[in-house]
């Protein structure tokens, strides 16, 4: 078949025309269609983040990865050989394109000062250092290293740390362990609620 | 499925034969929809979306969990929800995904005036072709299942494709592939419609659906979208599922009787392409694009009918 | 879930309850789908609204909220009235056989509460809910208030007949949850009680043992003050009709988020240690004081076999100290025992946010996590976050909790410029920008990879928390400070310490040998360095290090396990053993051995998982047997490994539970009406309410309605508000209510309401539906409402003045289940009106 897309239109236009007033044409006549949008883009294997179904996704992003280009979503499908979603999502799953590109996403770091009615950039610089000082501080303000019955407990219970369920597990790993160093007992998660 | 069963088998106001027709085996292509597991879910009408790449248009709520009341230009597949309480006190909330149901005989395209302006591929897919769309609506008054939606921007009427584009390279349709509990189906109608006895069987047998049954409409030929119903009796449960839908009596006129007309359809084009430029105007950079087409193929069909006189009678 | 997704497919009857999988798991919900087309099999769908999944029920119960006890504990006494119970099941692979201590008292003896109550702490002494048999007293010199050990050998009656076995007094017990009861309660008609009890249960008509079902639930047991107990019931009564352990059966917890499971493995919690590890206590003077306590001795009948795994505690509890603390905890510092923080209170969700309110909880990291959203009682976390002095939040859109500072709230208080508190707000990365592994539902770690970069000035959640550390540890490098030693010694042996590679930290979780090791048995020798093939290597000596020993085996010397994809199924039983890695072992079904008889032969032989193969003297099978592997079925070893006893806990003894050993029936914190089976003991005895300003809590004089909160398909949690394709599915928050209800009231579908609780007030639209209707409670015609909760005053809706900015969450209180610690988002009261 050489028809071209330019071709489509001539022929489902008219060329069927032609042939019936001339007579039989065995050459099929196809229409014009929308090229598979997905037919050239790179394919990552990654998790939906919503439910715990925890269904395959596979992450159609622009062209081939080369250099010089960004890769960007085009699309978001169920992955066919997952065996619990088989391919399927849901409503939510089916969005995810909307979820990756999204003109709300925060992109800088800020900050509200004390009575502040609005957002300030920070650099990440100066936010990770403020927050570094404000967690020592905090800590060595608060650290009961023994309890009221004289016994070692090490802990602070000024500083905590909530985390949500859709991070990692490595994520959480380093969260837990780093927490647990600096002796943080408020220490809570989505799991509990 | 491959772009062979694409090839175009029915052309909107297109006189005599179709190029290629009936020239090579293929099978039709059918959707079947399961409303006894559906649960509404909707992604079957997000998928459509992302897929189509269809741009967003504002919802407001209205009492119940429809998106929205029918489909619209640009929203091709909507889940219709209805709360129906039986006889014997108990609640069914039915579901029903609504969308183009690619007709056997499809009563668009019987009254489109427009040369190929709707198609129907030998696999069975009706799809319009916005390219030779005049904008006249007749395809909306033709239709039984009010699916066809004018979009008022680009003077053009839009509606499901099947996924079309995705069939054609041997895809499911987004919706098919997306949904959930797999009340989507898709395959070849005699598969879908084996596949709907079985299950229908199945609710009358084990499911205390006595009425159960499958919704292929004969007055349009049977269709490419098809439903079980827990109670086949009563379609209009479903969100006005027409019980017998048939196309209008004035569409078949246009196509049936008449239908010597079909032979000056080319002419019916022309003055729907004068209809177009009345109601619009010439500002459309694809109405160039068919002028141009329409002018360069009279000129192709005039020199192919001339080598053919040529080849006939040397 | 003690099975999984796929594992849905094989069952015969769904107990779907305190969950609505159709809506809320849909991906999932496709297996109980496949198991109506495949298998005929039946759902029951029991809820306060007639949901998404009662669409596709064949039997559909409406319940008031909160009265699922009495439900569940209705349908086992239904079993037991009916034999419609798995006797050999019951009789050898479950408690119901042992004789309890004669001391221990019912609630329907003693006024509503077990035995040992004390009215004015409001706590139980459990010395009394332990079993009968020798050296169950209180060793000489324990501590003032110890509890007894349980029996090394517990009597017991094989016949069942002792009336003070575990049987009896479960028969005893739910002898008084009679039909009549149950619709007195719950507001279900006993004709349709019946019909679902008999539906359920039919699946042991006669004892036959073929059949399986499965209960499957979510939130909606778990947020109430009495939700361990409901999900106990469940339990009890899937041990009763021998369905644990089976293909097609188990007590399947829905989880709610993508890694909440990891998350909770990894105990992101408070009160647990990765793996589900004790937390120490001051109490503890070292370490082996910490492991003798957390390390339970075997207790069951002379004959019988128990081989309590948790008797390895100390390997997997050294090993995370050799993880987290490397060459620094030794045996001659105690495993480094004094780096961590012990824990000797409630430090649960909402008392974190209570601390935080009186001044105690100065600062507060928020990665992922919306808070203020999240509530109970959204008005008192704002009230406390104006209190602290600082709040770090990592997210990915704006929310409520970074913004609780120009809240509703706040404006209409005008007191933002007296708001001290310090808040910053990183940009974190999304799903699709990071790797990492997720552990869902089912318990299986999946490998994802990214997909697109960082936008903006985005960074990597675990590099933002890496970095945060390395800041600070560089301050106690420079400056000193309290007890640095444990910052200081913490391993971050990573290659790009301030952004680890995740694969670099699942190696660590998975644990490796810091010493060439030998297995005595086999001969198999692992060299220092490797990475260990699984827990069983574990060693407390101090040559293995393992960072959550149930993922031990997740990253092998074979490499990253749960970026495994083969999608093979050999059984056609759901199990596709090389498709990602489960926890424990790469199991599939927990407690599989259970699956079988006695004897060892399965159940049901068209659904064959794991059997005792007399040739090699091994359990062998479809799915890795969770059982010793060479334990003949004559030596009658217990199916449930975790427990001392061996045996599925029909009755819970000693500390297991807080609020006894049986599940009874307690009304919400919030009720319409007094507890009906003791009406002077209402509530859960042992819940407590906290009793600040913020806390308040109503009457149903003044608030007659029952609310629930629920989440839609369409939505996810506080996410998708920023996604417009969701936005447009349902563009704008509601109320759902019963037709009935909104007639009498006048209110009309899409017309504005007003609910209000004790804590605050919430404004959206009504959706008036027959899908609620009117009930009778004892009696009384009794309303709920539901509230989907996915709006807040951030997000698209939001932004452009479509909705009143409330959240759900304004209405609920902050009582909590004792056991769990969490908060009763549902079954609480409210009254309605037109604005």
């Amino acid at each position: 078949m050489e028809t071209n897309r330019r071709d489509f239109l001539k022929i489902a236009a008219v060329g069927g025309a032609a042939a019936a007033v001339f007579g039989f044409d065995v050459k099929p006549a196809y229409a014009e269609m929308a090229q598979l949008k997905i037919a050239r883009a790179s394919e990552t294997r990654s998790t939906c983040p919503y439910c715990a179904v925890g269904c395959g996704t596979i992450i159609y992003t622009l062209g081939d990865k080369a250099k010089n280009v960004t890769a960007q979503v085009v699309h978001v499908e169920g992955d066919p050989d997952h065996p619990t979603n088989r391919g399927t999502l849901c409503p939510k799953g089916s969005s995810l394109a909307q979820d990756i590109l999204n003109d709300r996403r925060l992109l800088k770091p800020q900050v509200r000062r004390p009575g502040g009615s609005q957002w300030e950039d920070i650099s990440w610089e100066n936010a990770l250092n403020e927050i570094a000082a404000r967690i020592k501080k905090t800590r060595d303000d608060s650290f009961i290293e023994k309890d009221a019955a004289g016994r070692t407990v090490n802990r602070t219970e000024a500083i905590s740390w909530i985390g949500g369920c859709t991070d990692t597990n490595e994520f959480n790993y380093l969260v837990v362990k780093a927490m647990r160093a600096l002796g943080v007992v408020h220490l809570e998660n989505q799991a509990r609620v | 499925m491959s772009q062979e069963t694409m090839r175009i088998q029915k052309m909107s106001a297109h006189a005599g034969a179709i190029p290629g027709e009936d020239t090579q085996r293929t099978y039709v292509v059918s959707k079947l929809i399961d409303t006894t597991t559906c649960i509404g879910c909707k992604a079957c009408e997000v998928a459509c979306m992302e897929w189509n790449d269809l741009p967003f248009g504002e919802t407001v709520f209205d009492n119940t969990y429809q998106t929205m009341p029918e489909t619209r230009w640009n929203y091709w597949n909507l889940i219709l929800f209805n709360e129906h309480e039986r006889e014997d006190g108990s609640l069914q909330w039915l579901m029903r995904k609504n969308q183009c149901m690619h007709c056997a005989d499809p009563g668009c395209l019987a009254a489109c005036p427009s040369d190929g302006a709707i198609i129907q591929y030998a696999n069975g897919i009706v799809d319009f072709q916005q390219a030779n769309c005049i904008g006249c609506g007749y395809c909306i008054t033709g239709c039984p299942f009010n699916i066809p939606k004018f979009n008022p921007q680009t003077k053009r009427v839009y509606k499901c494709t099947l996924c079309a584009d995705r069939v054609g390279e041997g895809l499911e349709p987004a919706c098919i592939k997306a949904c959930p509990t797999g009340c989507l189906h898709f395959g070849s109608k005699d598969d879908m419609k084996d596949l709907a006895e079985k299950r229908a069987t199945q609710l009358r047998d084990h499911y205390n659906f006595p009425n159960a049954g499958v919704y292929d409409p004969a007055g349009v030929g049977g269709t490419g979208v098809m439903y079980i119903l827990h109670d086949a009796t009563k379609p209009e449960l479903y969100g006005g599922l027409p019980k017998d839908p048939q196309i209008p009596l004035m569409v078949k006129l246009w196509k049936g009787p008449i239908k010597w007309l079909g032979n000056i359809a080319m002419i019916g084009g022309l003055i729907g392409l004068f209809i177009h430029y009345l109601r619009f105007g010439p500002k459309d950079r694809e109405d160039q694009d068919i002028r141009e087409q329409i002018a360069l193929a009279q000129e192709k069909a005039a020199k192919a009918a001339k080598e053919k006189n040529e080849e006939e009678h040397p | 879930m003690t099975n999984g997704w796929v594992d849905i497919k094989n069952t015969d009857m769904m107990l779907i309850m305190g969950g609505n999988p159709a809506e809320n798991h849909p991906c999932g919900f496709k297996w109980a789908i496949e198991a109506k087309r495949n298998r005929n099999a039946k759902i029951i769908s029991v809820d306060p609204r007639f949901t998404r999944t009662s669409a596709v029920a064949d039997l559909f119960c409406q319940i008031r909220a909160g009265s699922d006890i009495a439900f569940l504990g209705g349908v086992i006494n239904y079993a037991i009235e009916n034999n419609r119970i798995a006797h050999e099941y019951l009789v050898n692979f479950t408690n119901a056989a042992f004789a309890v201590n004669n001391a221990f008292k019912l609630p329907g003896d003693t006024d509503g509460v077990f035995s040992g109550f004390d009215a004015g702490k409001f706590t139980y002494d459990r010395s009394t809910w332990n079993y009968a048999g020798p050296g169950a007293a209180v060793p000489a010199g324990a501590a003032p208030g110890a509890l007894p050990p349980m029996p090394a050998n517990v009597d017991y009656d094989l016949t069942l007949q002792n009336p003070n076995c575990v049987f009896q007094l479960l028969k005893k017990h739910y002898s008084r949850y009679t039909p009549e009861m149950v619709e007195r309660i719950t507001g279900i008609p006993k004709a349709q009680f019946l019909k679902a009890a008999d539906t359920y249960t039919s699946i042991r008509k006669d004892g036959d043992m073929k059949q399986v079902g499965t209960v499957i639930y979510a939130v909606g047991w778990t947020h109430h003050s009495f939700g361990t107990q409901i999900i106990r019931t469940a339990a009890m009564l899937q041990l009763l009709l021998g369905n644990v352990g089976r293909a097609g059966g188990g007590v399947n917890a829905l989880r709610g988020h993508s890694n909440i499971q990891g998350a909770t493995d990894m105990a992101g919690l408070y009160d647990t240690l990765p793996g589900y590890l004790k937390v120490p206590t001051p109490a503890d003077a070292n370490f082996d004081a910490w492991m003798k306590r957390a390390t339970p001795t075997s207790s069951q009948p002379a004959p019988w076999q128990s081989w309590n795994y948790y008797s390895n505690t100390s390997k997997f509890t050294v090993s995370l100290m050799k993880a987290f603390y490397g060459d620094a905890a030794t045996k001659q510092n105690d495993w480094a025992f004094d780096y961590l923080p012990k824990v000797d209170r409630d430090y649960s969700w909402t008392y974190l946010w209570n601390d935080m309110y009186d001044g105690k909880v100065k600062g507060m990291l928020a990665f992922g996590m919306n808070g203020v959203a999240i509530g109970p009682d959204t008005n008192k976390n704002i009230d406390a976050l104006k209190k602290a002095e600082w709040l770090v939040v990592g997210e990915i859109y704006p929310d409520e909790t970074s913004e609780f500072w120009r809240s509703p709230r706040v404006l209409a208080q005008g007191d933002q410029n007296q708001i001290q508190t310090t808040v910053y707000r990183l940009p974190c990365a999304g799903f699709a920008e990071k790797d990492g592994s997720f552990s869902n539902s089912a318990r299986w770690l999946l490998w994802k990879n990214t997909a697109v970069p960082l936008p903006g000035d985005c960074r990597l959640d675990h590099g933002i928390v890496a970095q945060i550390f390395l800041k600070v540890r560089e301050l106690y490098n420079k400056e000193g400070g309290k007890f640095p030693d444990p910052i200081l010694n913490l391993t971050w042996a990573y290659s790009e310490p301030q952004n680890p590679p995740l694969f670099e930290v699942l190696k660590e979780m998975n644990g490796k040998a810091l010493a060439d090791l030998e297995d005595p048995a086999t001969k198999q020798q692992i060299k220092a360095g490797q990475q260990l093939p699984g827990f069983a290597w574990l060693k407390d000596d101090g040559t293995t290090s393992c960072g959550i020993w149930i993922y031990s085996g997740a990253y092998t010397e074979a490499g990253n396990q749960t970026a495994r994809r083969d999608p093979s199924d050999p059984s056609g039983m759901g199990v596709h053993p090389g498709w990602g890695w489960s926890w424990p072992a790469n199991r599939r079904v927990l407690y599989n051995r259970a699956s079988c008889d006695v004897a060892g032969k399965p159940w049901d032989p068209s659904r064959k998982q794991v059997w005792w193969n007399e040739d090699s003297k091994k359990w062998v099978g479809n799915d890795v047997p969770d059982f010793k592997a060479d334990s003949p079925p004559k030596d009658h070893m217990g199916p449930f490994i975790m427990n001392a006893e061996g045996v599925g806990r029909i009755f819970a003894p000693l500390s297991a539970f807080a609020d006894g050993p049986f599940p009874e029936f307690y009304e919400p914190i919030e009720s319409p009406l007094a507890n009906l089976l003791h009406p002077e003991r209402s509530t859960n005895p042992v819940v407590t309410k906290f009793k600040d300003t913020d806390d308040k809590f109503g009457t149903v004089k003044d608030f007659p309605i029952i609310c629930t909160t629920f989440r839609l398909t369409e939505h996810y949690h506080y996410w998708t508000k920023n996604n417009p394709m969701n936005v447009q599915l349902v563009p704008e928050p509601f109320i759902e209510m019963a037709a009935e209800m909104a007639d009498e009231m006048g209110i009309r579908g899409g017309e504005k309401v007003k609910v209000s609780s004790a804590r605050g007030e919430y404004i959206a639209k009504a959706m008036v539906t027959k899908r609620i209707k009117s009930m009778l409670i004892d009696g009384k015609k009794t309303y709920q409402i539901g509230i989907p909760f996915h709006w807040g005053y951030r997000g698209i809706a939001e932004d452009e003045g479509k909705t009143a900015r409330d959240l759900a969450n304004q209405l609920t209180h902050t009582a909590t289940d004792p056991n769990a610690h969490t908060p009763e988002f549902k079954g609480f009261l409210v009254k309605v009106e037109k604005v």
